[in-house]
């Protein structure tokens, strides 16, 4: 959204530039760093494989906060997410099984599946005129009634080489694959759309929707457009739940809400227009590092559950009070 | 509203739409009711000999915990606000009491449970009016926050067993007469103070003011903060009444006994007619749509659909009911 530097001809001014639109998922990025500084002086046998199970596990979850974000950067919600990964992971587990030749295909249909769900979240959102956070709560019973009929107990397959792409290291043992995959997705998708009109629009419906429409940019278009992304992304979370546990489950995890929780961390504001896809990835494995380091610690499962909402809570809290002072002072 | 009824065209069929517009837009109690009716009607048609009095008393046993979830929401969406924090604070409640009866005694029992309901709440009020956290987020992370205390309260009280005390039976599952269910003898009087509350109380204009317009709000010298620490208190205690009636009906208590029924009562306020934006609806319209939704839960089972297609038809018919509401009443 701001001014991009470009022709700038100093190289620092240009990296304090970048690091300052950046600041609050560098900020980030070091928390992770000093949780992992942690880990290793919990327990410090804590080496490559624990990152890989690290980034596996994150993944579902990572992909959920990116469609999360993407709708709610252009001033949408999408409350339906969790049932739409619930509904092409036992798509895509259920067809694999019966077809494993045929698993290519199957992964394209469902990606394919995906985007069709997200299209008619957002047209459902555009046409009617009635709340993002209730149409989009309405269509998750509908979507997770949709799982229900293609898989009624969690069972299907995953092909052989789905699992492979997100087991495993790529190169060093130190860089999981996982989270190579996870970054040149969302790379290849995120980071070319985000520098074309269509991404910037993304941005324009979120921080003023009248300003947006009245500088040309089709509002309806837009909207739609961002929840068919959540839509592919959704997809890509159920491909990735699919891959990970091997099967599909039609139970929708909490990824809905978590994901909601991991975008504002990753400092998505929940009033549109402001934030990135960076910072909620990195805040996803700021919550699976915490979740680990408890476990590690020994302390009762539960207290994870009450870590988690604290962390969330609090950083949200400290937000708002840099807000707020920066608003008086 | 009246200078909006001025504004309606004269003449032949549009004056007729425009009217029937105008009578849906400002009494909508009237089409949920007829839509309540259409379902009823519907079900003794697919199910012969369905309605009798005992179903009645039945389908109100199951609407009066969803409609006081509705009214949690009712209140916090009034102020542009939502309370996901419901269902784990109902079965907080219920749980407590249950663990606590052969403690302390039924009535130290439900005076704890409504404590930590009220602690819960006025968390959730001070994180929003005063810290200004967004409320999904605020109640969302608080709910996280209580289900992890509370399963490890439950390792605490593992040998405690779950007791529910005599009362609470009584008022859950009971009925009075012929098929009145008895938890009706809380929730009328509950229902009344807040409909009442809401028209007439300072209390209850505020929640509107607050909501409307924050800012108008604010310099009429509206402190924002002590009204959302009251509702969101409010809000806590309307759900723990709600568990503990749950407790009451299927007669034990869980951590996840009320997680089913947030998301529904989030739809019942939606459908009876309150903005999730703040400023406008009403909780006699989530009454009704607390019963519509449980008649269409029965009817969904008396057609014999599977669970999976009673979700997506009853997904389905939310976006329909919230899509036909913005209509009408945003076309002015």
């Amino acid at each position: 959204m701001e001014s991009r530097a470009t022709d700038g001809p100093n190289l620092p001014a240009r990296l304090r530039h970048w690091a300052q639109r950046n600041s609050w998922t560098l900020a980030l990025l070091g928390l992770f760093g000093l949780i992992l500084l942690i880990t290793y002086i919990i327990q410090p046998s804590y080496g490559a494989s624990e990152l890989r199970a690290l980034a596996i596990g994150a993944m579902p979850l990572a992909m959920a906060a990116v469609a999360q974000a993407i709708v709610v950067i252009s001033g949408g919600i999408d409350l339906s997410i969790g049932s739409m990964m619930a509904l092409t992971s036992v798509t895509a587990a259920a067809l694999m099984k019966n077809q494993p030749e045929a698993s290519v295909a199957i992964v394209i249909g469902v990606l394919v599946l995906g985007v069709v769900l997200g299209v008619i979240n957002g047209t459902l959102v555009v046409i009617t005129h009635v709340p993002d956070i209730v149409v989009t709560l309405a269509m998750s019973f509908v979507w997770a009634g949709a799982a229900l009929v293609v898989l009624h107990t969690p069972g299907g397959a995953s092909a052989d080489w789905l699992t492979g792409i997100v087991s495993g290291s790529i190169g060093s043992d130190w860089i999981p694959r996982a989270l190579v995959t996870l970054l040149v997705i969302v790379g290849v998708i995120w980071i070319p759309l985000r520098r074309s009109s269509a991404g910037l629009a993304l941005y324009g419906i979120g921080s003023n929707r009248l300003a947006a429409f009245r500088s040309g940019v089709p509002v309806g278009r837009t909207k739609v457009f961002a929840y068919m992304l959540g839509g592919l992304f959704s997809a890509f979370g159920g491909l990735a739940l699919t891959a990970t546990t091997g099967i599909g489950s039609p139970v929708p995890g909490a990824y809905t809400l978590l994901g909601v929780a991991a975008i504002v961390l990753g400092g998505v504001s929940l009033a549109g227009g402001r934030g990135g896809i960076a910072g909620p990835i990195v805040a996803v494995f700021v919550l699976a590092l915490v979740r680990t380091d408890l476990t590690l610690l020994g302390a009762n499962s539960n207290l994870s559950t009450v870590v988690q909402g604290t962390i969330l809570i609090g950083v949200v809290m400290f937000g708002s009070l840099l807000t707020m002072r920066r608003a008086h002072g | 509203m009246s200078s909006q009824a001025e504004m309606v065209p004269a003449g032949g069929r549009s004056a007729f739409a425009g009217g029937w517009r105008r009578l849906l837009r400002d009494r909508p109690l009237i089409p949920l009711t007829g839509l309540l009716v259409l379902l009823v009607v519907g079900l003794e048609v697919a199910s012969p000999g369905t309605i009798k009095p005992a179903w009645v008393g039945s389908t109100i046993r199951a609407a009066v915990p969803l409609a006081l979830l509705g009214a949690s929401q009712t209140l916090a969406m009034l102020t542009g606000g939502i309370d996901l924090s419901v269902g784990t604070v109902a079965s907080m409640a219920a749980f407590i009491m249950a663990t606590q009866t052969g403690q302390l005694g039924p009535v130290p029992a439900l005076l704890l449970a409504f404590l930590a309901a009220a602690l819960a709440g006025l968390v959730n009020g001070i994180g929003v009016g005063i810290f200004k956290v967004h409320p999904l987020i605020m109640t969302l992370g608080l709910g996280l926050v209580i289900l992890g205390l509370m399963n490890v309260y439950q390792l605490v009280v593992v040998t405690n067993g779950t007791n529910i005390p005599p009362i609470i039976d009584w008022l859950g599952s009971g009925t009075t007469l012929p098929f009145l269910p008895n938890n009706l003898f809380l929730f009328v009087p509950i229902a009344l103070l807040i409909i009442a509350g809401l028209r007439y109380s300072g209390f209850g204009r505020l929640l509107f003011a607050v909501g409307d317009n924050p800012v108008a709000a604010r310099l009429s010298g509206v402190r924002a903060w002590q009204v959302l620490v009251g509702l969101y208190i409010l809000s806590a205690l309307l759900a723990a009444v709600a568990g503990i009636l749950i407790a009451g009906i299927v007669k034990t208590a869980s951590l996840a006994l009320v997680d089913q029924s947030v998301l529904p009562a989030v739809a019942a306020a939606v459908i009876g007619g309150t903005s999730i934006m703040g400023g406008r609806g009403g909780y006699s319209g989530t009454i009704i749509g607390a019963l519509i939704l449980t008649v269409l839960t029965s009817l969904l089972i008396a057609l014999q659909m599977p669970e999976a297609v009673r979700q997506i038809l009853f997904g389905a018919i939310i976006v329909a009911v919230a899509a036909v509401y913005t209509r009408i009443v945003d076309v002015s």
